[in-house]
C-alpha cells in the first residue's frame, strides 16, 4: 500500500483495475468521464479501453466480454443509464459469468445534468445490487467489494457516486500493482439455456432474483460498509440519523459542527450508514430502528432510505415516527450540504441551539455586499458554435422558424444575445421534436442543431425516422471534431480510439447521404457571408436537408493572434457586442475592447462590424 | 485543521493552485481533501477550490465561517465567497476585476473597486495584490497563479514554507514554465 493524492474517478478506475479489470467502455458525461480517462492513463497490459458510440453500446459491449468471463465496467452519467436500460433490464435476468460493475454518476443539484433522477431507485428497478460510497477512500475500496459481490452472486452490479464523491480528491491508501488481484477469462461457453433471453427463462429467473433479494439483504447486513456510526457521547433514544453517500460526509461534519456550536445532544446521536441501498440491509435497519423513537434520514434525490425504513417500521410494528423528504425535514431537491444538515438536525432538537451561536453568524461578508458580477456560463471566445447559431440567425430573419437543440457545449446557445435554442430535451431528441413541431404547424421552418458526437450517439436513428416518413427540416450539424463538453473525448467522427490507434474516420456527410438526406452541404461558419448564404440556400429545398458547420473546437486549435480595433474607425455602435455575446468583447471605460487573453482571433466580430474597425492581430507591427 | 477556499473565473490557474497545495501537503504527510468545480460551470463562471489539510473531517466541503485563507483570483469573487472566510481569517485577493460577458451586454459598469471598498472594510488580514501588474513585471499572463499563491504561502496561511511549494512546483509542472513559476511565487 501507498499514498496518493486521487480524484475520486482516479480511484474508482484504479480500484477497478486492482481487481483485474479486463475491459472498459462508456460514453462521457459529467460527472463520470474521469474514470474511464483514467483507466486509459493508466492502462495494464491486456486491459481494452473504449469510448463507445453510447451507453447502451458500451453497456451491451461489456455484457459479451462478462459472458467470456471478463471482468468489466461500464462508465456513463445516470441519464446515460435510460439509454443503456433496454439491455440494463434483461441482464439483470441473464446475469454474467466475469465480474460486471456499471458505474452510474449522479448528480446531485443538478450541476451538469437534464434531470435529478435516483440511481438507488433505479436498481430497485431492475433490481440489481448497488453500491453508494461515501468518500474517495471509500469508493476506492468499495469497488473491490463490488467486484466480489458481482461474481458471488453471477450479476452485473450498479456503481453510483455522485458528483461531490466523483470530483472530491483525497490523499488516499491504495494497492501497490504487485497488490493487484488478475483475471484470465475462459472465453464464452456456448449455452443457449443460459444465455438466449426467452419466456421461460425470464420466468425462472425473475423468480431466482426474488429468491435471492433477502439473501443479499441478509449479506448486506453483515457488510462492513453498512454501519452504524457510534456517537461519542450516550446514544440517544430519542432521535438518530440515517443517511448515504456525501450525505453522510455531510451528516458526520454536521455533528461536530453543532457540538462546537454547544449543542451538547449532537454527541448522542448515532448515524445509520447505508451503502447498499439495493437490496436494502433490513436486519441492521430493523436493530437500528428498534434502538430509536425518531429517525431522520438524511438523502440527496430520491427517499430510498426514508421508504425502506418507514416499510420496515411497517412490516414490524415498530413505534418510531420516521423523518426525512416525505415529511418536509429535507429539502425535496437539489443538493444537501453541511450547514442545510445542520439546519435540519437543530431544527429537530429544538431549543437545544437558543443560546448557542450558529457558525453562519460568525462568517463575514453576511452584510449588504455590492451587486456581483453574474457569470452564467457561456460559449468560448472563438467558439465556432456561436457563429454557426449566429450565420442561421440572420439566414432566417423575419421568417417563422423553430430552433431545436440538443445536448453538449452548444446548448450555450439558449444564452442571449444569440437565443437560439428553443427546445433541448435529452440526447438525440431535437431532430425528432423538430419534425414533430412541424407536423403540427407545417408554415415554420423547423431546425435541429446537433453536435457531432451527439450525431453518432444517437441522432441517426432521427435522420432515417425523418426521410422515411417525408418530413420536412433542417438538420444543422455543428461538427467541431470532439466531444467538446465533457473534455475532447474522441468519437467516431474524430480517427482516434482510447487504444490510441488512427483509424479510418466515419463520415457525416456520407451517413446522411447514405440514408437519403439529397441536400447536404458543408460550410466553415466562421466565414460569415458564406455561411448566411448556405442556410438560406439549404433551407428552401423540400424534404429533410442539412447544413455541416464544420470548424474545430477553439479549445483545441493553437489561437490566432487575438483581433485588434482600430480607434479611428470604430464608431462605438458595440454592434458587435449587442450581436455576439462574445467574452473577448468586453467594455471598458466605455469603449469596446479586446480581452487578449482571451480572443482566438477567429474574426467572426470583424464581419459584424459596420466600418470594418476590427482587423486581424499583429499586421500593424 | 486549516481549511482553503480558493476562488475565482474559470481559466485562470485555479487548479494548479489546488494542486500544488494540496501536493506540499502530501510531502509533509499532512492528510488532505478537495473538491472543485468542474463542467459546465468551468466555461467563463464563477470556480471553487475547496482544500482541508489535517485529520477530522469528512467532506472537503466545508460550510460557511469556517475558512482560515480565502484565496481569491478575482475581487467579486472574493467577496462572493467571503461568507466562508472564519472572523480573522486571511484574505489574499487579487485587485484585477474580470468583466462578464452579461456587463457587457447590458452596459453596466463594473470595474471591482466597489468589492476592493467593501472587503476594506471587514477583512483584518486582507492582502491585496495587483496580479495584473505582478503578471507584466514577470512578462507573462500565466504567472497569476503563482504570484497569488506565493503571497498567501508568505502570509503564513498555510503550514508551510514558499521554497517547500516551490519544491513540489518544479516536479509538477513543465520545465518550460518552472522557472517563470518559482520567480511568480517570490514576487513581492
Amino acid at each position: 500500500m501507498h499514498t496518493e493524492f486521487l480524484m475520486g474517478n482516479a480511484a474508482i478506475a484504479r480500484g477497478a483495475i486492482a481487481s483485474g479489470l479486463n475491459l472498459i467502455a462508456g460514453y462521457p458525461g459529467t460527472p463520470s468521464t474521469e474514470v474511464l480517462e483514467t483507466a486509459a492513463k493508466s492502462r495494464p497490459d491486456g486491459l481494452y479501453v473504449e469510448w463507445s458510440v453510447n451507453e447502451k453500446a458500451a453497456l451491451e459491449l461489456a455484457a459479451g466480454a462478462s459472458y467470456a468471463g471478463a471482468r468489466t465496467m461500464v462508465t456513463m452519467k445516470q441519464v446515460g443509464l435510460n439509454v443503456a436500460s433496454d439491455p440494463l433490464m434483461s441482464l439483470a435476468y441473464i446475469g454474467v459469468k466475469g465480474g460486471m460493475v456499471i458505474l452510474v454518476a449522479d448528480d446531485p443539484g443538478p450541476i451538469s445534468s437534464q434531470t435529478e433522477q435516483d440511481t438507488r431507485t433505479f436498481a430497485a428497478y431492475s433490481k440489481l445490487p448497488c453500491f453508494d460510497p461515501s468518500t474517495v477512500q471509500e469508493a476506492y475500496e468499495m469497488i473491490q467489494d463490488a467486484y466480489a459481490y458481482s461474481e458471488k452472486y453471477h450479476t452485473p452490479v450498479l456503481f453510483r457516486p455522485t458528483t461531490r464523491i466523483c470530483h472530491a480528491y483525497a490523499s488516499i491508501e491504495v494497492k501497490d500493482e504487485a497488490e493487484f488481484a488478475v483475471n484470465t477469462p475462459e472465453g464464452f461457453v456456448k449455452d443457449s439455456t443460459k444465455w438466449v433471453i426467452f419466456p421461460k427463462l425470464s420466468r425462472n429467473a425473475h423468480e431466482m432474483i426474488a429468491k435471492r433479494e433477502p439473501v443479499l439483504s441478509a449479506d448486506f447486513s453483515g457488510y462492513s460498509k453498512n454501519r452504524i456510526a457510534d456517537s461519542s457521547g450516550l446514544p440517544s433514544r430519542n432521535l438518530a440519523l440515517a443517511s448515504h453517500g456525501a450525505s453522510f460526509a455531510y451528516t458526520m461534519d454536521a455533528l461536530s459542527l453543532l457540538d462546537a456550536e454547544g449543542i451538547s445532544q449532537a454527541k448522542c446521536l448515532e448515524v445509520l450508514k447505508i451503502s447498499t441501498p439495493y437490496p436494502f440491509p433490513e436486519e441492521l435497519g430493523l436493530k437500528f430502528l428498534q434502538a430509536h423513537d425518531e429517525v431522520l434520514c438524511i438523502e440527496e434525490l430520491d427517499p430510498v432510505i426514508e421508504r425502506e425504513l418507514t416499510y420496515i417500521a411497517g412490516k414490524h410494528h415498530l413505534n418510531v415516527t420516521i423523518r426525512g423528504k416525505l415529511t418536509g425535514d429535507v429539502t425535496p431537491a437539489g443538493e444537501n450540504s453541511t450547514e442545510s444538515v445542520a439546519e435540519a438536525i437543530r431544527k429537530l432538537l429544538s431549543g437545544a441551539g437558543d443560546s448557542a451561536l450558529s457558525a453562519a453568524s460568525a462568517a463575514t461578508g453576511n452584510d449588504n455586499p455590492p451587486a456581483l458580477p453574474v457569470r452564467p456560463p457561456v460559449l468560448c471566445a472563438g467558439c465556432p458554435h456561436r457563429a454557426s447559431f449566429y450565420a442561421v440567425k440572420q439566414a432566417m430573419k423575419g421568417k417563422k422558424a423553430v430552433f431545436c437543440g440538443d445536448i453538449g457545449c452548444y446548448t450555450l446557445g439558449n444564452a442571449m444575445p444569440l437565443d437560439m435554442v428553443d427546445t433541448c430535451l435529452c440526447m438525440g431528441a431535437g431532430l425528432n421534436i423538430a419534425q414533430g413541431i412541424n407536423r403540427i404547424e407545417p408554415d415554420t421552418t423547423a431546425f435541429a442543431f446537433v453536435g457531432d458526437s451527439t450525431f453518432f450517439a444517437s441522432a441517426i436513428t432521427g435522420v432515417v425516422n425523418a426521410v422515411y416518413n417525408q418530413a420536412e427540416m433542417v438538420l444543422v450539424v455543428l461538427d467541431n471534431s470532439t466531444t467538446a463538453m465533457t473534455g475532447h473525448q474522441p468519437h467516431p467522427g474524430t480517427g482516434r480510439t482510447m487504444m490510441g490507434e488512427i483509424v479510418a474516420k466515419i463520415d457525416i456527410e456520407s451517413v446522411l447521404r447514405g440514408i437519403g438526406v439529397k441536400t447536404v452541404e458543408t460550410v466553415n461558419p466562421l466565414e460569415l457571408s458564406a455561411a448566411v448564404e448556405t442556410v438560406k440556400r439549404v433551407a428552401k429545398e423540400p424534404g429533410v436537408k442539412a447544413v455541416i458547420f464544420r470548424s474545430p473546437c477553439a479549445v483545441l486549435v493553437k489561437p490566432e493572434k487575438p483581433a485588434v480595433i482600430d480607434p479611428e474607425k470604430c464608431i462605438n455602435c458595440k454592434r458587435c457586442v449587442r450581436e455576439l455575446g462574445c467574452p473577448g468583447l468586453v467594455i471598458s471605460e466605455g469603449k469596446v475592447q479586446i480581452e487578449s487573453a482571451l480572443c482566438t482571433g477567429c474574426m467572426l466580430c470583424s464581419q459584424v462590424c459596420p466600418t470594418q474597425a476590427i482587423g486581424k492581430g499583429g499586421q500593424k507591427e | 485543521m486549516t481549511n482553503i477556499l480558493i476562488t475565482g473565473v474559470g481559466g485562470q490557474g485555479i487548479v494548479l493552485a489546488s494542486k500544488l497545495i494540496a501536493g506540499t501537503a502530501m510531502k509533509k504527510n499532512i492528510p488532505v481533501m478537495s473538491a472543485e468545480t468542474i463542467g459546465m460551470a468551468q466555461k467563463g463562471g464563477s470556480v471553487q477550490s475547496y482544500l482541508r489539510l489535517g485529520k477530522g473531517a469528512y467532506s472537503a466541503m466545508f460550510p460557511r465561517g469556517s475558512a482560515d485563507l480565502l484565496l481569491a483570483f478575482e475581487p467579486g469573487e472574493a467577496v462572493r465567497m467571503l461568507p466562508w472566510l472564519k472572523k480573522n481569517g486571511t484574505a489574499v485577493v487579487n485587485t484585477h476585476a474580470i468583466m462578464p460577458t452579461t456587463a457587457s451586454l447590458s452596459g453596466a459598469s463594473y470595474s471591482g473597486e466597489e468589492m476592493i471598498a467593501y472587503l476594506k472594510e471587514r477583512v483584518e488580514n486582507l492582502i491585496l495584490v495587483d496580479g495584473d501588474a505582478a503578471c507584466r513585471a514577470l512578462g507573462s499572463p500565466r504567472a497569476l497563479n503563482m504570484v497569488l499563491l506565493g503571497a498567501a504561502v508568505s502570509s503564513g496561511a498555510l503550514p508551510f514554507t514558499v521554497d517547500e511549494v516551490d519544491e513540489v512546483m518544479r516536479v509538477s509542472v513543465r520545465e518550460a514554465f518552472r522557472d517563470l513559476n518559482s520567480r511568480a511565487l517570490r514576487y513581492q
